[in-house]
């Protein structure tokens, strides 16, 4: 409990702090550039929004603690104002809350079949050690690790949608049709999903194979599976209950942790498929300059992994009873 | 360290002969004995050692000298200037422009060339940056302890969880066309936590042994101390350190390039990508202007990468390569 309670007090901190950067950022870059852009707007806003985003950038009268503190009771209140410039005079919370799904069902899906898919082949290549999976797969990934996510998804559109013509790759779904739950839309909806999708999964696995790898090949090294072996136990069985079920512990804590990352995590893919989730919607908003749009997506982005790492954390403490009293 | 083995079939990966040794016991690059006092020379040839009998390694410091080459001297290999619009607009590879030209009459492979040298800037002074950042903040809340250790290390951790690159966005956002030196600045600003945090730990781990009482009670001063005696101890995750930093320095500032935060002037790869993702380069055919900066982005990143996985593979033997561990297990003991 008190561990806990210990990360709950962290959790609490930091988003503290991720608010207190937002109010600070737009006051401490040279040449304030956010208030000159609010101010040419700002007659473009409803009175309540511009009272929220008068004490977020600074640009009323009242003196800078009072501008803290309503803002930060604006943040309590979810009260974000309203978009400058993407969709002027929308409330930013509608805008955010009209992107978060593409990215969820985007992004959520392929993270968890990345890491299912990256795991089996940490366990397998470990447990043959030497074998081809094992000697392919950590080069070839970590190669993979290192190359730009939009770069590759640049490369598969060229070859599957300029070159060959047999996926989509602009668009969350063709703007021709209407959305419903239909076959047709729904169909189309997944034939734009597949290229970003494929692009994320092969970025992310490497991380999941070398992971499960490297912990499952000391798991193998320990007595108890020594013991098995000599006790005469099926391979499988050994591979599986033995061995991985101890090493995938942190490839779970990643897994809780990563789940955080699904909101903000594919930011430059969203872009280069114009994919209508919520990296893209940041995107738009920084090339607009839409200030407030911005902060609010920041903060989303950042709460998600404050809560993912609060989860994961409590997980950990869960299945893991030697963790509980370490920091 | 050394006692560790390669899990497996009986006898181990270690002994078997087939691992190139990496200098026999206590050759490699394990953590010396803290105190035991090795002299300079002898570590770098060590080190020397080290990365020629491991191909990782090899393959990633060649990589790494032709880049430095490359970005030290651009004007021996391309004699185009990179930033002059003087040539036929969206030309296809030739004699003249090995890679074609670009949608505004640049020559390719010139901007190719002369775009190596920001690239590696931003790479090596990141990665030294936020390892020299990170190994003050690491080392002094370990061996400061209490309070400072408190502070330090909640500003480390609470840095550590804000999602690094959506903070890069933003900041970025703020300054309209960050030049070399800022995004230096930036991408240190939100990388240098996750060293900090291993630092300290390592600090930590060290704080209680004979041989830094030893020099206290000599009575040497605390930066003595931490300069002489605790960060030589370090040396394996100080290189780790600056080989991840500048690996995702890459990342980081060609991905903030790319969307166009950074200065759309300077020629580097990820400008050049910027601009030719706005040109629709795929589409009028100038594939190259986008294959060929991405591809040395890669090659750059996967410089850093294998160094780094390499050096693992020297500290940590499990980890390295086992050629036929199945003939072995059917051998009798």
């Amino acid at each position: 409990m008190r561990f806990v309670l210990r990360r709950l007090g962290f959790f609490v901190l930091t988003l503290w702090a991720a608010l207190t950067l937002n109010f600070a950022l737009p006051r401490l870059m040279p040449g304030s550039p956010a208030l000159a852009i609010i101010a040419n707007h700002r007659g473009a806003l409803s009175p309540s929004a511009l009272k929220v985003v008068e004490a977020q950038f600074g640009i009323g009268h009242q003196n800078i603690v009072l501008q803290y503190f309503s803002y930060l009771g604006n943040v309590a209140r979810l009260r974000f104002g309203e978009s400058l410039t993407t969709q002027p005079g929308v409330s930013v919370g509608h805008i955010v809350l009209d992107a978060i799904p593409w990215t969820l069902g985007l992004v959520g899906l392929t993270t968890v079949l990345a890491f299912i898919l990256g795991t089996l082949i940490g366990i397998v290549g470990a447990w043959r050690r030497g074998g081809w999976l094992d000697s392919i797969m950590p080069p070839i990934f970590v190669i993979m690790t290192v190359i730009p996510y939009f770069w590759i998804g640049l490369i598969l559109i060229l070859v599957f949608g300029v070159k060959l013509h047999w996926l989509p790759y602009f668009f969350t779904y063709d703007i021709t049709l209407t959305p419903g739950f239909n076959l047709a839309f729904i169909g189309n909806v997944l034939e734009h999903a597949i290229l970003p999708a494929f692009t994320l999964l092969i970025t992310t696995i490497g991380t999941w194979i070398l992971t499960m790898r490297n912990t499952m090949i000391t798991t193998l090294a320990e007595d108890y599976v020594r013991m098995a072996r000599a006790k005469g136990l099926p391979g499988r069985r050994i591979m599986l209950d033995y061995a991985a079920r101890n090493a995938i512990l942190p490839n779970l804590t990643g897994f809780a942790m990563s789940l955080g990352f699904v909101v903000g995590g594919a930011i430059l893919i969203e872009l280069v498929f114009n994919y209508e989730g919520v990296g893209w919607l940041l995107l738009q908003a920084v090339n607009n300059d839409d200030y407030p749009l911005e902060q609010a997506l920041f903060l989303l982005i950042t709460a998600a992994v404050l809560v993912a790492i609060l989860l994961s954390d409590v997980a950990t403490a869960i299945l893991d009873p030697r963790t509980r009293g370490a920091r | 360290m050394a006692t560790l083995r390669a899990p497996g079939g009986p006898g181990g990966a270690g002994e078997s002969g087939q691992v190139t040794p990496v200098g026999g016991p206590g050759g490699g690059l394990y953590l010396p004995p803290p105190g035991a006092g090795v002299s300079g020379a002898r570590s770098v040839r060590r080190m020397t050692r080290a990365i020629r009998s491991n191909g990782k390694a090899s393959v990633g410091t060649g990589m790494l000298a032709l880049f430095c080459l490359v970005a030290l001297f651009p004007g021996v290999i391309a004699h185009d200037n990179p930033s002059a619009e003087i040539y036929g607009r969206a030309l296809g590879p030739s004699a003249q422009h090995l890679l074609g030209t670009t949608a505004f009459g640049q020559d390719i492979f010139a901007q190719v060339i002369y775009g190596t040298r920001p690239v590696l800037l931003i790479a090596l002074g990141v990665g030294l940056s936020a390892t020299v950042i990170a190994m003050l903040i690491g080392v002094a809340a370990a061996y400061l302890g209490g309070a400072w250790d408190g502070v330090l290390s909640l500003i480390t951790d609470v840095l550590l969880v804000i999602p690094a690159f959506p903070l890069l966005i933003v900041i970025a956002s703020y300054l309209h066309g960050a030049s070399t030196a800022v995004l230096i600045a930036v991408v240190t600003a939100v990388s240098w936590s996750y060293t900090a945090r291993q630092l300290r730990a390592q600090a930590l781990s060290l704080r209680n042994r004979d041989f830094l009482e030893a020099a206290r009670v000599r009575g040497e001063r605390s930066l003595y101390i931490i300069l002489v005696e605790i960060i030589p101890t370090m040396t394996s995750l100080l290189m780790a350190s600056f080989l991840t930093n500048a690996l995702y320095a890459v990342l980081f500032s060609s991905g903030l390039q790319f969307i166009g935060l950074g200065n759309p002037n300077t020629v580097s790869w990820g400008t050049m990508l910027y601009w030719a993702e706005n040109n629709e380069a795929f589409q009028t055919g100038q594939a190259l202007w986008i294959i060929v900066p991405g591809l040395c982005i890669v090659a750059l990143g996967a410089a850093f990468a294998l160094l780094n996985y390499a050096f693992d593979e020297i500290g940590n033997p499990a980890l390295r390569p086992v050629k036929s561990m199945r003939r072995k297990r059917v051998l009798p003991r």
